[in-house]
C-alpha cells in the first residue's frame, strides 16, 4: 500500500508566521503553469486528507500549539516540508522577542528547502523529495530532524568609550 | 464470447460483474477528466490512473475517526450506491432505484451532520438543496420512460426497438446538467468539489480522511458509473452509439466545468427549476397520449 503514498501526494499548506513571500510563492507555485498535478500533487485545504504538510515561517509562542495540532490531524504516514529559511531556522525574524524558531522545535521535518523564498522549482524539489521519503515511511515511522546549526547575524554593539572611531583611525595615519 | 453471454444470462454473474466493474470505469472516468482538464489548461496533468492511486493510497493511511456513526453511514452510502447499482442491472423498478440513490446521497449528507465542524455542516446543507435540484428533473424522467413503455420496469427499455433518446432528447439534456451536480462539477459543485477545495474547504468529506474517505471515493466511482450507464441506456440499441453518446455527454459537462466558476447554491436550485424543468416537462407533453 506504501507505494501508492509516492504516487498521490496530497499537500496542506499552513502560514505559521510568514512575512507572506514564501505564502505566495508556494500557492503560485501550484497554477497550471508548473503543473505540479504531473507528480500527482493536489493541493488540499484540509489537513485530514493531506500526506505533506507544507509550513512556511518561523513559530512563535502562540502558533506552536495550531502547528502542532495541524500536525497531529494528518493520519500518518506524513511527511512535513519546511519551506523558506523562516521555516528552517526562524530566518530573518530568528531573534524577535516572541520567535521560538525553525519549526523543527514543533514537530518533525523531513525537507528543508532553502531561499527567501524559494525558487518556484527549489519548491517543486523540496516537494518531490518529500516524496521520495514518503515512499520508504509506513503508518508506524517516526521521523527524528537534526539541530539545524543557527547562526545568528547581527551588528556587534559599539564599545562604550570608541565614541568618534573615524577621527582615531585618522590620527595614526 | 460464450463466457461473456454466461455472465449476461445469470442475473447472479452479471451482479457481481458490475460491482467489480463499476469502481474500475468510475476511476477511469475520473481519471479521463482529470486528464483532459489539464490537456485543456495546457498542462501534462497526471496519469490516467491517477484517481486509482488515489484511492489505494487512502486505503493505506492511518485510520482517524471523528465517531462511530460517521462510519456507519460512510458505509451505508457506499452500500446503498452498491444496491442502487444492481437494481439498476436487474432492471428493477426505477422509483425503487431513485429512492436508493437518494438515501444514498441522504446518509453522506448525515454522516456529515453528525460531526461538529461547521464546514461539514454548511456541505450538508448545500448537498441537501443539489437534491432539491434534480430529484424532480429525474422524477419526470422516470416518468417518461413510463409513458413509453407502460411499465417503471428498467429491463422494458431494452426490450424497445427504437433508442430513448429519439423520443427524449431534451430529457437527454436535462440529465446533462443532473449529472453535472453529481459529479460535483462547475458551476454546481457547492457541496463538495470534485478538484481544488473550496471556500468551505471540502464540504461534506471534510471530516473523512484515510480509509473513510476512500469508502466515500469509491461510492463516488460507483456512482460516476451508474450515471454513465444511464447515458448509456439512451441509446441501448448500439452499445457502441451508445457509448458515443455517453461520452459526448460527459465532455460536455467537463467543458461546462472548465469554463465556468462555481455558483452559489440558490442559483443552482432556481437555474435547476427553470431550465432544466421546463426541458423535461416539454418532452413530456409530446410523450403524453
Ligand atoms: S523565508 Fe523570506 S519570504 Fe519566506 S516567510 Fe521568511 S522572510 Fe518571508
Amino acid at each position: 500500500m506504501s507505494k501508492f503514498t509516492g504516487k498521490s501526494p496530497w499537500v496542506v499548506h499552513f502560514n505559521c508566521n510568514s512575512c507572506n513571500g514564501c505564502d505566495i510563492e508556494f500557492l503560485a507555485c501550484l497554477t497550471p503553469l508548473y503543473d505540479a498535478e504531473r507528480f500527482g500533487v493536489l493541493h488540499v485545504g484540509n489537513p485530514k486528507h493531506a500526506d505533506i504538510l507544507v509550513v512556511t515561517g518561523s513559530v512563535n509562542k502562540k502558533n506552536m500549539h495550531v502547528l502542532k495540532n495541524v500536525y497531529d490531524q494528518i493520519p500518518a504516514p506524513k511527511a512535513v516540508v519546511a519551506m523558506g529559511v523562516c521555516a528552517a531556522t526562524g530566518g530573518l525574524f530568528a531573534d524577535c522577542y516572541n520567535v521560538v524558531g525553525g519549526i523543527d522545535k514543533v514537530i518533525p521535518v523531513d525537507v528543508h528547502v532553502p531561499g527567501c523564498p524559494p525558487k518556484p522549482e527549489a519548491m517543486l524539489d523540496g516537494i518531490v523529495k518529500a516524496v521520495e521519503i514518503l515512499k520508504k515511511k509506513t503508518k508506524e515511522t517516526e521521523t527524528v530532524t537534526e539541530e539545524l546549526p543557527v547562526v545568528i547575524v547581527k551588528p556587534k554593539e559599539l564599545p562604550a568609550e570608541t565614541a568618534a572611531p573615524a577621527t582615531a583611525k585618522e590620527s595614526e595615519k | 464470447m460464450t463466457y461473456i453471454n454466461m455472465i449476461i444470462e445469470s442475473p447472479l454473474l452479471r451482479c457481481i460483474a458490475v460491482l467489480i466493474l463499476a469502481p474500475t470505469i468510475g476511476t477511469l472516468l475520473s481519471g479521463f477528466d482529470r486528464k483532459f482538464t489539464a490537456r485543456l489548461q495546457g498542462r501534462v496533468g497526471p496519469s490516467f490512473w491517477q484517481p486509482v492511486y488515489d484511492i489505494l493510497k487512502l486505503f493505506g493511511k492511518q485510520q482517524i475517526l471523528v465517531h462511530r456513526t460517521q462510519l456507519a453511514y460512510a458505509i451505508l452510502h457506499l452500500f446503498f450506491m452498491m444496491l442502487t447499482l444492481v437494481l439498476l442491472v436487474l432492471g428493477q423498478d426505477l422509483l425503487m432505484i431513485l429512492f436508493c440513490q437518494a438515501f444514498s446521497a441522504l446518509c453522506l449528507v448525515i454522516a456529515s451532520m453528525s460531526v461538529r465542524s461547521p464546514y461539514s455542516w454548511i456541505g450538508s446543507q448545500r448537498k441537501i438543496l443539489q437534491m432539491l435540484a434534480y430529484e424532480p428533473t429525474l422524477i419526470l424522467l422516470i416518468l417518461a420512460v413510463y409513458l413509453q413503455n407502460n411499465s417503471f420496469l428498467g429491463f422494458k427499455v431494452l426490450e424497445r426497438d427504437t433508442p430513448l433518446i429519439y423520443s427524449m432528447p431534451l430529457m437527454f439534456i436535462s440529465l446533462l446538467f443532473v449529472i453535472a451536480i453529481e459529479f460535483e462539477k462547475s458551476p454546481f459543485d457547492v457541496a463538495s468539489s470534485h478538484h481544488a477545495h473550496q471556500e468551505i474547504v471540502k464540504g461534506t468529506t471534510l471530516e473523512f480522511s484515510g480509509p473513510f474517505l476512500g469508502l466515500i471515493e469509491v461510492a463516488h466511482a460507483y456512482e460516476m458509473a451508474m450515471f454513465f450507464g444511464l447515458m448509456v441506456a439512451f441509446w441501448h440499441t448500439s452499445i457502441i452509439m451508445g457509448i458515443v453518446l455517453a461520452l459526448i455527454g460527459f465532455i460536455l459537462v467537463l467543458i461546462m466545468d472548465n469554463i465556468c466558476a462555481r455558483l452559489t447554491s440558490w442559483w443552482m436550485v432556481r437555474f435547476m427549476w427553470t431550465i432544466p424543468l421546463t426541458l423535461s416537462l416539454a418532452n413530456l407533453i409530446w410523450l403524453w397520449r
